[in-house]
C-alpha cells in the first residue's frame, strides 16, 4: 500500500497502468517492423500505399484515444470530435497547398524574361488555387497560409478555440447526456455544410488537395515520405497516449470518472464540474486537431465530407467496440474496425457468390459493422478490451 | 455560540405546490441540530436550498460572519465556502477505492490544473488515514467503495464530508438501513463532529434523535412548527397531531 504511494510519479504511472508500457512497446515494434518491410526504406514487402494506410490508422487511433478520455472517462458522449480532426487537417492543408503552389508558380514565372513581383506571384497563386471556385482573390483567412509556424499554430488553436467556445456555452447551460450528443452532431453538421459553400475560402466541396506533396521535401519520393509520416504518426500516438494516461490517472482522473458517474455529487464536493468538462473537451479537441493534421497529408485530400456527422459516430462506435475507459481499447477498436473497413471496401476481401445472390463486401460492410456494434453492445458491454480483464482474472 | 447559517422568509413552489412556506431557521456554530417532520414537510428541499440545488422564489439565506449570500452562489462555490452535504441514499463513487473517494473530498485546491498536478503529500496521507480510522475503514482503504456494506458506505460518505472540513454539515437520514451497532457509531461520529462545527441531521428515527440529545426543529408543510429539546417538542399538541400522532 505505502510503496505505491511513495513511488515517483513517473514510475507510478507505468506501474498503475501496465498497459502503457505494453502499448508503447507494441507501437515501437510495429513501427520498426513496417519501416523495415517498407518500399521506401526497407525490403519492399509493404507497399507505399499500405504504409500510408497504416500511418493514417495510427492517427485514427490517436483521435479514438482522445474520444475515450472525453466519453469513456468523463462521460461526455461527443459526436462531433471529427470536426476538430477535420479543422486540424484544413489548417495544415492550407499551408501545404499554398506553399507548394507558390513553388510551382514561381518556378514557371521565373522562366519568363522579367522576374515576377511579390504581388504578381500571390495573385497567380490565388488564381491557381481558387480558380476552381470561380475566384482569383486570396480569401482573408489565407493571409498567412504561406507561413508554416502560423498554420501549425492554427492546427492547435482553431479546434481548441471552437471546443472552448462551444463547450463553454453547452456546459454552462448544463446540457448533458443525449442532448449534448445531439448538439455536438449539429456542430459538426453545421461546420460541414458551411465548408461545402464555395465562398467560405476553403474551396467548397473540392476541399484541399495535393496534400501529399510536402513543400521543401518535393524531392523526397513518396515511398520514403510515407515512412516518415508513419514515424510522426506513431510518435504522436505514443505521446498522446502517455499524456492521456497521465491525465486519467491520479486525482484528476478520479474527479472526471466521478463526474461521469454522478456529476451532481461532485458539485457538492466543491468541484466546478463545468470547468473540468471544458478542460477535457478542449484538450481532446486539440489532440484531435493534431491527429487530423497528421492524417490528411497522408490521405492527400480533405473535403467537407470528412466532417460529416457520420464520421464522429463511427468514432464512438470504434471506442465502444474496443472498450471504453481503458485507452488501449480505443486503439484496438479504431485500428481493427478501420483496417477491416479498408480491407473489405478496398476490394481486398473476396466477394462471396451464393448462387442466387452475390455478397459484395463494399455494400455489406456497413451491415457487418452495424451488426458487430449491436452484438458488442448486447454481449460484451465492455468491448473487446473487456476480454483482457477476463484473461487477467483467469491467470 | 454565534449564528452560522441564517435562513429567513424563504418560500419555494413546485408546480403550484408550496414545498417551503416562509421558512426561517438559524443554526449556530458549533451546534448539533436535528430536523424532523412528516414526509413532504420540506426537509430535503431545505437542504437543497442551502446547498444551491434549488433556488427559492423569495427569501434570504446568509452564511458565516461576512453574511455571504448563498442564493447567488453555485453548488460548488457553496461547498467550497464550507457547507458539506450527505445524501439520503449513500452516494459514494463505487468504482473507485475508499482512498480515492476520501482524497477527492480532501480540502485542497479544486481547480482542474491544481488537481492535475496534485500529488498526495505526507499531510494528505496522514489526514486520509486519520479519517479512515475515525470512520472505521482503515483496513479497507484500497478496496472499491462499491464493495462496502451499506452502513460502511454511509460512513465513507460522512468521512468524505469531514474531509472537506466544512463549517456546516447537512446530513440526510444517516442512520437509514443501519444495524443498532452501526447507529451507535454514527451517533458518536456526528456528536464528535458537532463539537467544532454546525451539524444538521434530518432523521425519522426518534430513538436515533434521542441519542443525539440535541435541539430539535420540527418542520411541517414547509415551515417551522416547533423548536426546542426533544421532550419539549414531543409534548407540543400540534406536533403530536401532525407527526407523532400518526
Amino acid at each position: 500500500m505505502s510503496d505505491t504511494v511513495l513511488m515517483p510519479a513517473r514510475r507510478r504511472l507505468l506501474r498503475e497502468n501496465p498497459s502503457v508500457t505494453w502499448f508503447l512497446l507494441a507501437l515501437g515494434v510495429f513501427t520498426l517492423v513496417i519501416s523495415v518491410l517498407s518500399e521506401g526504406l526497407g525490403v519492399g514487402l509493404v507497399s507505399t500505399s499500405m504504409v500510408k494506410i497504416l500511418g493514417m490508422t495510427l492517427c485514427l487511433c490517436l483521435i479514438a484515444v482522445a474520444m475515450d478520455v472525453v466519453w469513456g472517462y468523463c462521460g461526455i458522449l461527443s459526436l462531433g470530435h471529427f470536426a476538430f480532426f477535420g479543422l486540424g487537417g484544413y489548417a495544415i492543408g492550407m499551408w501545404l497547398m499554398y506553399a507548394r503552389t507558390e513553388i510551382v508558380i514561381s518556378d514557371s514565372l521565373a522562366r519568363g524574361t522579367i522576374p515576377p513581383t511579390e504581388l504578381e506571384l500571390s495573385e497567380a497563386v490565388a488564381a491557381q488555387i481558387f480558380g476552381v471556385v470561380g475566384t482569383s482573390e486570396l480569401p482573408l483567412i489565407w493571409t498567412f497560409a504561406g507561413s508554416l509556424p502560423f498554420q501549425l499554430a492554427m492546427v492547435v488553436l482553431v479546434p481548441g478555440l471552437l471546443a472552448l467556445v462551444f463547450g463553454w456555452l453547452a456546459f454552462r447551460s448544463r446540457v448533458t447526456g443525449v442532448y449534448l450528443s445531439i448538439l455536438t452532431q449539429a456542430m459538426t453538421l453545421a461546420l460541414a455544410l458551411y465548408l461545402f459553400q464555395n465562398d467560405t475560402g476553403l474551396r467548397g466541396n473540392n476541399g484541399l488537395s495535393g496534400l501529399q506533396n510536402i513543400p521543401g521535401l518535393l524531392h523526397v519520393p513518396q515511398a520514403v515520405l510515407s515512412v516518415w509520416f508513419l514515424w510522426a504518426s506513431a510518435f504522436a500516438l505514443g505521446a498522446g497516449y502517455l499524456l492521456f494516461a497521465w491525465v486519467v490517472s491520479g486525482k484528476f482522473g478520479s474527479v472526471i470518472r466521478a463526474i461521469r458517474d454522478n456529476e451532481a455529487r461532485v458539485r457538492f464536493l466543491g468541484y466546478n464540474v463545468e470547468g473540468y468538462k471544458l478542460f477535457v473537451f478542449t484538450l481532446t479537441a486539440v489532440v484531435s486537431g493534431i491527429a487530423g493534421a497528421l492524417y490528411y497529408p497522408q490521405a492527400g485530400i480533405i473535403n467537407p465530407a470528412e466532417l460529416a456527422p457520420i464520421a464522429s459516430i463511427y468514432l464512438a462506435v470504434w471506442v465502444a467496440i474496443g472498450g471504453r475507459g481503458r485507452l488501449y481499447g480505443a486503439v484496438i477498436g479504431a485500428a481493427g474496425v478501420s483496417l477491416l473497413s479498408s480491407w473489405l471496401t478496398g476490394g481486398g476481401a473476396p466477394n462471396i457468390d451464393l448462387g442466387f445472390y452475390r455478397i459484395l463486401w463494399t455494400e455489406w460492410w456497413q451491415v457487418l459493422l452495424g451488426l458487430g456494434f449491436v452484438l458488442v453492445t448486447l454481449f460484451a458491454p465492455k468491448g473487446i478490451g473487456g476480454l483482457f480483464d477476463y484473461l487477467v482474472r483467469k491467470r | 455560540m454565534q449564528t452560522l447559517l441564517e435562513m429567513s422568509g424563504v418560500s419555494v413552489t413546485f408546480d403550484g405546490f408550496r414545498a417551503i412556506n416562509n421558512l426561517s431557521i438559524a443554526v449556530g456554530e458549533p451546534e448539533l441540530r436535528a430536523v424532523i417532520g412528516p414526509n413532504g414537510a420540506g426537509k430535503t428541499t431545505f437542504m437543497d436550498i442551502v446547498t444551491g440545488k434549488t433556488r427559492p422564489d423569495s427569501g434570504r439565506v446568509v452564511f458565516g460572519e461576512r453574511q455571504v449570500d448563498l442564493l447567488k452562489m453555485s453548488e460548488s462555490q457553496i461547498a467550497r465556502a464550507g457547507i458539506g452535504r450527505k445524501f439520503q441514499k449513500p452516494t459514494v463513487f463505487d468504482e473507485q477505492s475508499v482512498r480515492d473517494n476520501l482524497a477527492m473530498a480532501l480540502k485542497n485546491r479544486r481547480g482542474p490544473l491544481s488537481v492535475l498536478m496534485w500529488k498526495a503529500g505526507e499531510r494528505d496521507r496522514a489526514r486520509i488515514e486519520a479519517l479512515a480510522e475515525e470512520i472505521g475503514l482503515l483496513a479497507r482503504l484500497e478496496d472499491r467503495a462499491g464493495d462496502l456494506s451499506h452502513g460502511q458506505k454511509q460512513w465513507l460518505e460522512i468521512g468524505m464530508l469531514l474531509a472537506q472540513d466544512p463549517r456546516l454539515l447537512l446530513v440526510d437520514e444517516p442512520a437509514a438501513g443501519m444495524t443498532p451497532a452501526e447507529r451507535e457509531h454514527t451517533t458518536d461520529l456526528l456528536k464528535r463532529a458537532a463539537q467544532t462545527r454546525a451539524v444538521m441531521v434530518i432523521e425519522h428515527d426518534m430513538e436515533f434523535i434521542r441519542r443525539l440529545d440535541c435541539r430539535v426543529t420540527v418542520l411541517h408543510e414547509g415551515s417551522v412548527l416547533a423548536e426546542g429539546s426533544l421532550d419539549h417538542v414531543t409534548k407540543n399538541q400540534q406536533v403530536i397531531d401532525v407527526y407523532l400522532g400518526r
